[in-house]
């Protein structure tokens, strides 16, 4: 009895405590958006460039009504979905070659070392030399992205895989490939998916950045065409958009993931 | 068929009836002229002294010894999974070569694979072996149960106790049917009343496999509870000061006062070979 009580009441307690966790975020952005749209009333800057959030949601509901931003999003998406899922597959092999082999450490791990210090923008030049202002072009920027950080992360991963697992594998009859797929990759796991993350935070920067150049529809033209026509109300509601996809794919997609490798492995109490 | 000529002479004893196991039970092992020499930085230093030990089909024996005398590194030597600097190890007559499914090594941290329950863990050797899913099922199953671990198939690593981790490794390693057992200090970081239980289920386990045990221990008492031989090391470079053999009934119990005498001489022994070590240094006579 006395047991059940304290359990409710901790729950009370916790559901309180959410209860006021959200009031307060509540309060804070009620509270952004009217001095925002103050600020944007006084009249200081003029409306085009300094928009307050009534027009920068009535641009909102007008790019979605007339299928802009939805299509936008789709085909950013589409690009993102391939460049990170062509690094994912590059990275996670090129991850275990340096992770298990000093030849490639030597010699390719120096080189991802080196190349991850250049910010993947800087690759769009030369893509668009090689590539033309072509889809391919802005996904390999995209791959440039997030390629290396994948691949480092799967290497400490696979250095850092306590070399008791591998024995007791082996001593189970495990190796080569099998012993790779199913003990050295998942027992890196929550390296990897730390190198997953960066990744994809890094892919979504580098495939904003290619597309402000392309003239095709998509999130990162929308941008440009926004400032091309001085409706700062449309640039950001693009951005908003932008916000509202990477929070959506981190907690949606990420966090999920990361969650369960964490109670499997008991990392959460 | 070799090992089934050279068993005539070891104490084996009936299978028990009603065991329906298709355990083929134990193989001979032999180590001939084994030894090991770490060589780092600071140069080479010599971790076993040539050894010398012949082990019988179904042989339950205890290397003794205290820590970094080698007898770890033994161990994974006959796995496999680490090379000799010299001489070699025979399993069932064939040279060892590297990790094999007939000696499976048993480690002082279980071992087991946090991203996989119990059941996937017990299953894992069967699957690199390339059984059907409905063997390997079965297979556990029964392991699982051996184990006394029946309704915990679905548990995580994290959520047993270390004595039921241990457990699991045990049927984990059984369930491929090894015929020698490597124990690497298996019960050295659990209580004393869990590692008493384990002590017992696994005398009773190899009562029933009779499958070879080479157990490392540097505790005199459970070396004497579970061993029909205790070879005694020295501290390093390792080698064998003594062997002992354990004449006493089984199932054993701690409290029996030929045991504690068998521990008590064994540990004096024991002690003799650490003080002459200290005094010699590094240039100990062998034996």
């Amino acid at each position: 009895m006395a047991k059940a009580i304290s359990v409710s009441t901790t729950r009370q307690r916790v559901n309180r405590s959410i209860l006021t966790t959200w009031i307060r975020r509540l309060v804070f952005y009620a509270l952004l958006l009217t001095v925002w749209q103050v600020v944007a009333n006084s009249g200081i800057w003029p409306d085009y460039l300094f928009p307050g959030p009534l027009a920068v949601l009535n641009s909102l509901v007008n790019g979605f009504q007339n299928g802009q931003f939805l299509q936008a999003s789709l085909v950013s998406l589409q690009r993102l979905a391939i460049g990170y899922g062509i690094s994912l597959v590059i990275g996670i092999v090129l991850g275990i070659l340096i992770g298990r082999f000093r030849t490639f450490e030597d010699t390719v791990g120096s080189l991802i070392l080196g190349l991850q210090a250049l910010p993947s923008v800087c690759w769009l030049p030369l893509a668009i030399l090689w590539l033309g202002l072509t889809d391919q072009a802005i996904i390999f920027v995209v791959i440039m992205g997030a390629l290396f950080s994948i691949t480092l992360g799967v290497d400490a991963g696979v250095k850092n895989t306590p070399p008791i697992y591998l024995k007791a594998a082996r001593n189970l009859g495990a190796h080569g490939m099998a012993l790779s797929a199913r003990v050295v990759l998942p027992a890196a796991m929550p390296a990897i998916l730390n190198g997953l993350k960066q990744g994809w935070t890094f892919a979504w920067r580098s495939l904003m950045a290619g597309e402000l150049l392309f003239f095709t529809l998509s999130l990162g033209n929308l941008l440009q065409t926004g400032r091309d026509l001085n409706d700062a109300s449309q640039v950001m509601a693009v951005m908003v958009v932008i916000i509202v996809i990477g929070v959506a794919i981190d907690s949606l997609l990420f966090a999920p993931i990361e969650r369960r490798v964490r109670e499997r492995w008991g990392l959460q109490v | 068929m070799f090992h089934q000529l050279t068993l005539g002479g070891a104490q084996r004893t009936e299978r028990a009836a009603g065991n329906d196991q298709q355990t083929p039970g134990g193989i001979p092992l032999r180590i001939e002229g084994v030894s090991k020499i770490f060589t780092g930085r600071a140069g080479a230093v010599e971790a076993l002294r040539p050894v010398e030990m012949e082990i019988a089909a179904g042989e339950f024996v205890c290397l003794l010894g205290p820590s970094g005398c080698g007898k770890s590194t033994l161990l994974s030597i006959i796995a496999g999974l680490e090379s000799a600097s010299s001489g070699t190890v025979l399993a069932d007559g064939r040279i060892v070569r590297g990790p094999g499914t007939d000696r499976v090594l048993l480690f002082q941290e279980a071992a087991l694979f946090p991203w996989l329950d119990v059941q996937r863990n017990v299953e894992f050797g069967l699957r690199e072996a390339g059984k059907p899913a409905k063997e390997r099922i079965a297979t556990a199953r029964r392991f699982i149960e051996l184990v006394h671990l029946k309704g915990f198939e679905r548990s995580y690593v994290h959520q047993l106790s270390g004595g039921m981790r241990q457990r699991v490794a045990i049927a984990r390693a059984l369930a491929i049917d090894p015929a020698i057992l490597l124990m690497d200090e298996p019960f050295g970081a659990l209580d004393a009343l869990t590692r008493d239980r384990l002590h017992a289920e696994l005398e009773s386990i190899w009562a029933s496999t009779r499958k070879t045990v080479v157990f490392v221990t540097h505790n005199v008492r459970e070396a004497v509870a579970l061993g029909d031989r205790v070879l005694v090391f020295s501290p390093r470079p390792g080698r064998i000061v003594q062997e002992f053999r354990i004449d006493l009934p089984r199932p054993r119990s701690l409290e029996d006062h030929l045991l504690v005498d068998y521990a008590a001489e064994i540990m004096s022994v024991l002690r003799d070979a650490m003080d002459t070590q200290e005094q010699e240094g590094a240039n100990g006579k062998s034996n």
